[in-house]
Protein backbone atom coordinates (compact mmCIF):
# COMPACT_ATOMS: atom_id res chain seq x y z
CA UNK A 1 0.00 0.00 0.00
CA UNK A 2 1.21 3.40 -0.15
CA UNK A 3 2.08 5.88 2.54
CA UNK A 4 -1.43 7.98 2.40
CA UNK A 5 -3.49 4.69 1.64
CA UNK A 6 -1.99 3.15 4.93
CA UNK A 7 -2.35 5.69 7.14
CA UNK A 8 -5.86 5.76 5.86
CA UNK A 9 -6.39 2.66 6.46
CA UNK A 10 -5.33 2.60 10.08
CA UNK A 11 -7.47 5.64 10.68
CA UNK A 12 -10.64 3.60 9.34
CA UNK A 13 -9.68 0.82 11.77
CA UNK A 14 -9.31 2.73 14.87
CA UNK A 15 -12.52 4.39 14.15
CA UNK A 16 -14.20 0.63 14.73
CA UNK A 17 -13.12 0.75 18.31
CA UNK A 18 -14.71 4.08 19.20
CA UNK A 19 -18.43 4.23 20.42
CA UNK A 20 -20.87 7.12 20.52
CA UNK A 21 -20.82 9.32 23.39
CA UNK A 22 -16.63 8.46 24.53
CA UNK A 23 -14.58 11.06 25.16
CA UNK A 24 -11.34 10.50 23.53
CA UNK A 25 -8.17 12.29 22.85
CA UNK A 26 -5.96 11.80 20.14
CA UNK A 27 -2.72 12.19 19.50
CA UNK A 28 -0.80 13.55 16.30
CA UNK A 29 -0.46 12.34 12.75
CA UNK A 30 -2.58 8.75 12.12
CA UNK A 31 -5.12 9.64 15.23
CA UNK A 32 -6.25 12.71 14.10
CA UNK A 33 -7.80 11.47 10.45
CA UNK A 34 -9.77 9.15 12.99
CA UNK A 35 -12.74 11.22 13.18
CA UNK A 36 -13.35 11.24 9.10
CA UNK A 37 -13.88 7.73 9.54
CA UNK A 38 -16.49 7.60 12.00
CA UNK A 39 -19.97 6.04 11.05
CA UNK A 40 -22.79 9.16 11.19
CA UNK A 41 -24.27 7.65 14.30
CA UNK A 42 -21.39 7.57 16.40
CA UNK A 43 -20.89 11.10 17.85
CA UNK A 44 -17.64 11.61 20.31
CA UNK A 45 -16.70 13.94 22.49
CA UNK A 46 -13.02 14.96 21.50
CA UNK A 47 -10.77 16.38 24.77
CA UNK A 48 -7.65 18.70 23.52
CA UNK A 49 -5.69 18.45 27.08
CA UNK A 50 -4.62 22.15 26.70
CA UNK A 51 -8.35 22.74 27.93
CA UNK A 52 -11.53 21.89 25.49
CA UNK A 53 -13.62 18.64 26.14
CA UNK A 54 -16.27 18.51 23.16
CA UNK A 55 -12.95 20.08 20.62
CA UNK A 56 -14.79 21.58 17.42
CA UNK A 57 -13.88 21.37 13.76
CA UNK A 58 -11.08 22.99 12.50
CA UNK A 59 -11.83 26.86 12.11
CA UNK A 60 -12.25 28.77 8.72
CA UNK A 61 -9.39 31.27 8.74
CA UNK A 62 -11.74 34.10 9.38
CA UNK A 63 -13.45 32.71 12.52
CA UNK A 64 -10.01 31.62 13.79
CA UNK A 65 -8.67 33.54 17.10
CA UNK A 66 -4.83 32.13 17.55
CA UNK A 67 -5.10 34.47 20.94
CA UNK A 68 -7.71 32.67 22.74
CA UNK A 69 -8.92 29.34 21.03
CA UNK A 70 -6.01 27.07 20.16
CA UNK A 71 -5.88 23.20 20.26
CA UNK A 72 -2.67 21.38 22.17
CA UNK A 73 -0.96 21.48 19.31
CA UNK A 74 -1.25 25.66 19.39
CA UNK A 75 -3.31 25.78 16.39
CA UNK A 76 -6.52 27.61 15.73
CA UNK A 77 -9.32 25.84 17.26
CA UNK A 78 -13.10 25.83 18.21
CA UNK A 79 -15.53 24.43 20.33
CA UNK A 80 -18.34 22.50 19.39
CA UNK A 81 -22.13 22.95 20.75
CA UNK A 82 -22.46 21.89 24.31
CA UNK A 83 -18.40 22.06 24.83
CA UNK A 84 -16.55 23.71 27.62
CA UNK A 85 -13.39 25.32 28.20
CA UNK A 86 -11.05 24.26 31.29
CA UNK A 87 -7.67 24.52 33.03
CA UNK A 88 -4.92 22.65 32.71
CA UNK A 89 -5.36 21.08 36.53
CA UNK A 90 -9.21 19.83 35.65
CA UNK A 91 -8.22 18.93 32.23
CA UNK A 92 -5.61 16.84 33.34
CA UNK A 93 -7.91 15.57 36.28
CA UNK A 94 -9.85 14.20 33.31
CA UNK A 95 -6.98 12.43 31.90
CA UNK A 96 -5.54 10.91 35.13
CA UNK A 97 -8.62 10.49 36.68
CA UNK A 98 -9.83 8.04 34.49
CA UNK A 99 -13.04 10.33 32.88
CA UNK A 100 -11.19 10.21 28.93
CA UNK A 101 -12.22 7.02 27.87
CA UNK A 102 -9.55 6.28 25.26
CA UNK A 103 -6.65 7.85 23.72
CA UNK A 104 -5.20 7.05 20.31
CA UNK A 105 -1.28 7.98 19.96
CA UNK A 106 1.89 7.00 17.29
CA UNK A 107 4.92 5.54 18.94
CA UNK A 108 8.51 5.51 18.18
CA UNK A 109 7.97 1.72 20.29
CA UNK A 110 6.09 0.00 21.86
CA UNK A 111 7.32 -3.78 23.37
CA UNK A 112 5.17 -7.19 24.34
CA UNK A 113 4.96 -6.08 28.35
CA UNK A 114 2.49 -3.07 26.80
CA UNK A 115 5.14 -0.29 27.54
CA UNK A 116 5.73 2.18 25.12
CA UNK A 117 8.46 4.70 24.24
CA UNK A 118 7.53 8.19 22.05
CA UNK A 119 8.65 10.87 23.84
CA UNK A 120 12.80 11.00 23.80
CA UNK A 121 15.29 9.53 21.58
CA UNK A 122 18.96 9.66 23.01
CA UNK A 123 21.20 11.82 21.31
CA UNK A 124 18.26 13.85 19.92
CA UNK A 125 16.57 17.19 20.14
CA UNK A 126 15.01 17.31 22.95
CA UNK A 127 11.42 17.55 22.60
CA UNK A 128 9.60 16.52 26.10
CA UNK A 129 6.76 14.66 27.27
CA UNK A 130 3.71 17.30 26.69
CA UNK A 131 0.86 15.36 28.30
CA UNK A 132 1.93 12.00 27.25
CA UNK A 133 2.81 10.31 30.33
CA UNK A 134 -0.56 11.39 31.63
CA UNK A 135 -2.53 10.35 28.92
CA UNK A 136 -1.09 7.14 28.60
CA UNK A 137 -1.38 6.51 32.60
CA UNK A 138 -4.75 7.88 32.88
CA UNK A 139 -7.02 7.20 30.11
CA UNK A 140 -8.98 4.12 30.29
CA UNK A 141 -8.06 2.34 27.19
CA UNK A 142 -4.63 3.13 25.09
CA UNK A 143 -4.72 2.10 21.38
CA UNK A 144 -1.25 2.99 19.68
CA UNK A 145 -1.90 3.55 16.16
CA UNK A 146 0.75 3.50 14.03
CA UNK A 147 2.84 2.12 10.68
CA UNK A 148 3.69 -1.61 11.58
CA UNK A 149 7.80 -0.82 10.83
CA UNK A 150 10.05 2.18 10.74
CA UNK A 151 10.82 1.47 6.90
CA UNK A 152 10.76 -1.73 7.07
CA UNK A 153 12.60 -1.65 11.02
CA UNK A 154 10.15 -3.44 13.99
CA UNK A 155 8.65 -0.88 16.16
CA UNK A 156 7.07 -3.73 18.01
CA UNK A 157 9.73 -5.04 20.10
CA UNK A 158 10.23 -7.51 23.06
CA UNK A 159 11.55 -4.80 25.11
CA UNK A 160 11.67 -1.10 24.25
CA UNK A 161 14.89 0.35 23.82
CA UNK A 162 14.32 3.98 23.81
CA UNK A 163 13.35 5.28 27.53
CA UNK A 164 9.91 4.67 28.21
CA UNK A 165 6.73 6.82 27.94
CA UNK A 166 5.09 4.52 30.69
CA UNK A 167 5.10 0.78 31.58
CA UNK A 168 2.23 -1.69 30.92
CA UNK A 169 -0.21 0.72 29.60
CA UNK A 170 -1.29 -0.01 25.89
CA UNK A 171 -4.47 -2.15 25.44
CA UNK A 172 -4.04 -2.76 21.53
CA UNK A 173 -2.03 -1.65 18.53
CA UNK A 174 -3.20 -1.23 15.38
CA UNK A 175 -1.23 -1.45 11.90
CA UNK A 176 -1.88 -1.67 8.52
CA UNK A 177 -0.86 -5.19 8.86
CA UNK A 178 -3.05 -6.35 11.90
CA UNK A 179 -4.69 -5.90 15.04
CA UNK A 180 -2.98 -6.82 18.55
CA UNK A 181 -4.25 -6.94 21.55
CA UNK A 182 -1.95 -6.60 24.54
CA UNK A 183 -2.64 -9.50 26.95
CA UNK A 184 -1.54 -10.69 30.64
CA UNK A 185 0.70 -13.42 29.23
CA UNK A 186 1.89 -11.34 25.78
CA UNK A 187 1.03 -10.54 22.94
CA UNK A 188 -2.01 -11.55 20.83
CA UNK A 189 -3.02 -11.39 17.30
CA UNK A 190 -6.67 -10.27 16.61
CA UNK A 191 -6.84 -9.29 13.19
CA UNK A 192 -4.96 -9.98 10.20
CA UNK A 193 -4.93 -7.82 7.05
CA UNK A 194 -5.29 -10.20 3.63
CA UNK A 195 -2.89 -8.35 2.25
CA UNK A 196 -0.31 -10.20 4.10
CA UNK A 197 0.31 -13.51 6.02
CA UNK A 198 0.95 -14.01 9.30
CA UNK A 199 4.20 -15.26 8.38
CA UNK A 200 5.47 -11.88 7.28
CA UNK A 201 3.63 -10.25 10.43
CA UNK A 202 5.62 -12.19 12.57
CA UNK A 203 8.82 -11.46 9.90
CA UNK A 204 7.88 -7.69 10.08
CA UNK A 205 7.46 -7.39 14.26
CA UNK A 206 9.85 -8.00 16.63
CA UNK A 207 7.71 -8.93 19.65
CA UNK A 208 6.28 -12.31 20.23
CA UNK A 209 2.68 -12.94 20.02
CA UNK A 210 0.12 -15.43 19.76
CA UNK A 211 -2.51 -16.31 17.11
CA UNK A 212 -6.04 -15.83 18.45
CA UNK A 213 -8.16 -18.94 17.97
CA UNK A 214 -11.01 -16.87 16.57
CA UNK A 215 -8.69 -14.45 14.49
CA UNK A 216 -10.06 -13.04 11.65
CA UNK A 217 -9.13 -10.79 8.85
CA UNK A 218 -9.35 -6.84 9.35
CA UNK A 219 -12.38 -5.14 7.56
CA UNK A 220 -11.69 -2.03 6.74
CA UNK A 221 -13.05 0.04 3.90
CA UNK A 222 -11.86 3.22 2.74
CA UNK B 1 -4.94 50.04 46.16
CA UNK B 2 -3.79 51.25 42.99
CA UNK B 3 -3.11 47.98 41.30
CA UNK B 4 -2.81 49.64 37.87
CA UNK B 5 0.48 49.43 36.48
CA UNK B 6 2.53 50.03 33.23
CA UNK B 7 4.23 46.96 31.30
CA UNK B 8 7.40 48.72 31.69
CA UNK B 9 6.95 48.68 36.01
CA UNK B 10 5.92 45.30 35.89
CA UNK B 11 8.81 43.96 34.16
CA UNK B 12 11.25 46.16 36.71
CA UNK B 13 9.44 43.77 39.87
CA UNK B 14 11.47 41.41 38.35
CA UNK B 15 15.04 40.83 39.59
CA UNK B 16 17.98 38.51 37.93
CA UNK B 17 17.68 35.11 39.71
CA UNK B 18 14.40 35.37 40.80
CA UNK B 19 11.70 32.19 40.00
CA UNK B 20 8.89 33.24 37.42
CA UNK B 21 6.20 31.59 36.53
CA UNK B 22 5.10 32.02 33.60
CA UNK B 23 1.24 31.20 32.00
CA UNK B 24 0.08 30.45 28.68
CA UNK B 25 0.15 27.42 26.36
CA UNK B 26 2.07 27.77 23.23
CA UNK B 27 1.70 31.37 23.63
CA UNK B 28 -2.42 31.31 23.93
CA UNK B 29 -2.91 33.07 27.15
CA UNK B 30 0.65 34.44 28.00
CA UNK B 31 1.54 37.94 29.16
CA UNK B 32 3.14 39.21 25.97
CA UNK B 33 3.29 42.82 26.65
CA UNK B 34 5.06 41.95 30.05
CA UNK B 35 7.56 39.34 28.73
CA UNK B 36 8.32 42.02 25.82
CA UNK B 37 9.51 44.46 28.12
CA UNK B 38 11.29 42.07 30.86
CA UNK B 39 12.94 41.02 27.33
CA UNK B 40 14.37 44.09 26.72
CA UNK B 41 15.90 44.48 30.40
CA UNK B 42 19.11 43.82 31.90
CA UNK B 43 17.98 41.13 34.26
CA UNK B 44 19.22 38.21 33.62
CA UNK B 45 19.84 34.04 35.60
CA UNK B 46 16.26 33.54 35.82
CA UNK B 47 14.21 30.30 36.83
CA UNK B 48 11.38 29.87 34.73
CA UNK B 49 8.28 27.60 35.34
CA UNK B 50 6.39 27.00 32.28
CA UNK B 51 3.67 24.83 30.86
CA UNK B 52 6.26 24.78 27.31
CA UNK B 53 9.00 26.99 25.78
CA UNK B 54 6.52 29.02 23.86
CA UNK B 55 6.69 29.37 19.89
CA UNK B 56 9.26 31.92 18.31
CA UNK B 57 7.02 32.94 16.03
CA UNK B 58 3.56 34.14 17.68
CA UNK B 59 0.35 34.31 16.85
CA UNK B 60 0.89 37.81 15.39
CA UNK B 61 3.66 37.03 13.57
CA UNK B 62 6.25 38.54 15.48
CA UNK B 63 9.52 36.98 16.29
CA UNK B 64 10.57 35.74 19.49
CA UNK B 65 6.68 35.86 21.23
CA UNK B 66 5.98 35.42 24.67
CA UNK B 67 8.31 33.47 26.96
CA UNK B 68 10.62 32.33 23.75
CA UNK B 69 11.79 36.08 23.63
CA UNK B 70 13.52 35.74 26.83
CA UNK B 71 15.08 32.31 25.90
CA UNK B 72 16.64 34.19 22.44
CA UNK B 73 18.28 36.68 24.54
CA UNK B 74 19.65 34.05 26.95
CA UNK B 75 17.96 35.62 30.21
CA UNK B 76 16.76 32.08 31.89
CA UNK B 77 19.04 30.05 33.18
CA UNK B 78 17.11 27.02 34.70
CA UNK B 79 13.53 26.38 32.74
CA UNK B 80 10.80 23.73 34.69
CA UNK B 81 8.63 22.99 32.06
CA UNK B 82 6.97 19.78 29.95
CA UNK B 83 7.18 20.29 26.24
CA UNK B 84 9.84 22.31 24.26
CA UNK B 85 9.82 20.72 20.86
CA UNK B 86 8.10 23.46 19.08
CA UNK B 87 11.17 26.45 20.60
CA UNK B 88 15.08 24.70 19.04
CA UNK B 89 16.42 27.71 20.77
CA UNK B 90 16.15 25.66 24.41
CA UNK B 91 17.76 22.28 22.73
CA UNK B 92 20.67 24.58 21.39
CA UNK B 93 20.81 25.99 24.80
CA UNK B 94 20.68 23.18 26.50
CA UNK B 95 23.33 21.15 24.66
CA UNK B 96 25.87 24.53 25.12
CA UNK B 97 25.47 24.00 28.62
CA UNK B 98 23.49 27.32 29.16
CA UNK B 99 20.52 26.23 30.31
CA UNK B 100 19.43 23.62 32.84
CA UNK B 101 15.68 22.15 31.36
CA UNK B 102 14.40 20.37 34.04
CA UNK B 103 10.64 18.16 32.24
CA UNK B 104 8.01 17.16 33.90
CA UNK B 105 5.32 15.58 32.46
CA UNK B 106 2.33 18.11 32.01
CA UNK B 107 -0.06 16.38 34.33
CA UNK B 108 1.80 16.60 37.44
CA UNK B 109 3.40 20.35 36.17
CA UNK B 110 0.18 22.32 36.70
CA UNK B 111 -0.52 19.82 40.24
CA UNK B 112 2.84 20.92 41.70
CA UNK B 113 2.04 24.55 41.04
CA UNK B 114 -1.22 23.97 42.37
CA UNK B 115 -0.06 22.10 45.24
CA UNK B 116 2.53 25.29 45.74
CA UNK B 117 -0.34 27.46 45.84
CA UNK B 118 -3.09 25.85 48.16
CA UNK B 119 -0.60 24.80 51.05
CA UNK B 120 0.38 21.29 50.01
CA UNK B 121 3.76 19.66 50.24
CA UNK B 122 3.38 18.23 46.88
CA UNK B 123 1.97 15.56 44.56
CA UNK B 124 1.07 11.63 44.76
CA UNK B 125 0.74 10.78 41.42
CA UNK B 126 0.90 7.50 38.77
CA UNK B 127 2.39 9.24 35.79
CA UNK B 128 6.18 8.71 35.42
CA UNK B 129 6.17 5.40 37.41
CA UNK B 130 8.79 3.12 35.79
CA UNK B 131 10.43 6.48 33.27
CA UNK B 132 13.35 8.64 33.51
CA UNK B 133 11.29 11.40 35.79
CA UNK B 134 11.48 9.20 38.71
CA UNK B 135 15.33 9.99 38.44
CA UNK B 136 14.47 13.61 38.52
CA UNK B 137 15.31 16.10 41.12
CA UNK B 138 11.35 17.44 41.78
CA UNK B 139 11.00 13.18 43.12
CA UNK B 140 11.01 12.92 46.44
CA UNK B 141 10.05 8.75 46.70
CA UNK B 142 8.14 6.46 45.26
CA UNK B 143 5.36 4.67 47.56
CA UNK B 144 2.74 1.76 46.92
CA UNK B 145 -1.16 3.04 47.93
CA UNK B 146 -3.20 -0.13 47.70
CA UNK B 147 -0.95 -2.12 45.21
CA UNK B 148 -0.47 0.95 42.92
CA UNK B 149 2.74 2.34 42.70
CA UNK B 150 3.19 6.45 42.76
CA UNK B 151 5.31 9.21 42.84
CA UNK B 152 5.98 11.98 45.48
CA UNK B 153 6.54 15.04 44.00
CA UNK B 154 7.33 18.56 45.47
CA UNK B 155 5.06 21.50 45.15
CA UNK B 156 6.47 24.76 43.26
CA UNK B 157 6.55 27.96 44.10
CA UNK B 158 7.95 31.08 42.84
CA UNK B 159 8.54 34.81 43.36
CA UNK B 160 6.29 36.55 40.66
CA UNK B 161 3.56 34.85 38.26
CA UNK B 162 2.87 36.44 34.59
CA UNK B 163 -0.68 35.84 34.02
CA UNK B 164 -2.68 37.15 30.92
CA UNK B 165 -6.77 37.03 31.57
CA UNK B 166 -9.08 38.41 28.91
CA UNK B 167 -11.02 40.68 30.64
CA UNK B 168 -9.64 41.90 34.30
CA UNK B 169 -11.17 44.49 36.65
CA UNK B 170 -9.89 47.30 38.92
CA UNK B 171 -9.81 45.11 41.73
CA UNK B 172 -7.83 42.13 39.69
CA UNK B 173 -10.49 40.00 39.05
CA UNK B 174 -10.22 37.71 36.03
CA UNK B 175 -12.07 36.10 33.45
CA UNK B 176 -10.25 33.94 30.89
CA UNK B 177 -11.57 33.46 27.43
CA UNK B 178 -11.72 29.81 25.14
CA UNK B 179 -8.43 27.94 26.43
CA UNK B 180 -6.50 31.02 27.70
CA UNK B 181 -6.91 29.61 31.42
CA UNK B 182 -4.39 26.74 30.71
CA UNK B 183 -1.89 27.46 33.40
CA UNK B 184 -2.74 31.54 34.79
CA UNK B 185 -5.39 30.19 37.16
CA UNK B 186 -3.23 27.63 39.27
CA UNK B 187 -0.31 30.52 38.87
CA UNK B 188 -2.11 33.13 40.33
CA UNK B 189 -2.14 31.50 43.55
CA UNK B 190 1.50 30.01 43.91
CA UNK B 191 3.46 32.88 43.74
CA UNK B 192 4.90 35.72 45.93
CA UNK B 193 3.65 38.63 43.60
CA UNK B 194 1.24 38.02 40.91
CA UNK B 195 0.72 40.74 37.83
CA UNK B 196 -1.95 39.87 35.67
CA UNK B 197 -1.61 41.50 31.67
CA UNK B 198 -5.35 41.88 30.74
CA UNK B 199 -6.47 42.32 27.05
CA UNK B 200 -8.93 44.69 28.39
CA UNK B 201 -9.24 46.62 31.63
CA UNK B 202 -13.14 46.27 32.62
CA UNK B 203 -14.98 49.07 35.30
CA UNK B 204 -15.77 47.03 38.79
CA UNK B 205 -18.93 45.45 38.70
CA UNK B 206 -18.72 44.61 35.03
CA UNK B 207 -17.55 40.97 35.75
CA UNK B 208 -20.46 38.63 37.30
CA UNK B 209 -19.09 37.32 40.46
CA UNK B 210 -20.22 34.09 39.46
CA UNK B 211 -18.18 34.19 35.87
CA UNK B 212 -14.63 35.48 37.96
CA UNK B 213 -12.30 32.65 37.48
CA UNK B 214 -9.28 34.22 39.63
CA UNK B 215 -10.31 36.69 42.51
CA UNK B 216 -8.96 39.99 43.03
CA UNK B 217 -7.25 39.39 46.35
CA UNK B 218 -4.30 36.98 44.01
CA UNK B 219 -3.56 40.09 41.69
CA UNK B 220 -1.18 42.19 42.46
CA UNK B 221 -1.29 44.39 39.95
CA UNK B 222 -3.18 44.71 36.31
CA UNK B 223 -1.09 45.67 33.45
CA UNK B 224 -3.56 46.48 30.60
CA UNK B 225 -1.83 44.46 27.02
CA UNK B 226 -0.39 46.65 24.42
CA UNK B 227 0.96 49.75 26.39
CA UNK B 228 4.61 49.58 27.48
Amino acid sequence: MEKAKIKAFIAARVAQELKDGQVINLGIGIPTMVPNYLPEDIDIVLQSENGIIGTGSEPLAEDADPFHVTDAGGKPSSVACGGAFLDSSTSFGLIRGGHVDCTVLGTLQVDQSGSLANWIIPGQKISGMGGAMDLVVGAKRVIIAMEHTNKGRPKILKECTFPVTAVHCVDRIITEMCVIDVGDNGLILKEYNPEFTIEEIRQYTDADFTVADDVKEMQVSI
Amino acid sequence: MKKIITSQEAASRIESGMTVMVGGFLGCGTAQSILQCLSESDVKDLTIISNDASIPTGPDGSQYYGLASLIHKRQVTKLITSHVGLNAEVSEQVSEGELLLVLVPQGSLVEMIRSGGIGLGGIITPTGVGTMVEDYEYVIDKITIEGRQYLIQKALHADVALINGTRIDTMGNVWYQGTTRNFNQVMAMAADTVIAEADHIVELGDLEPENIMTPGILVDYVVEKGGK
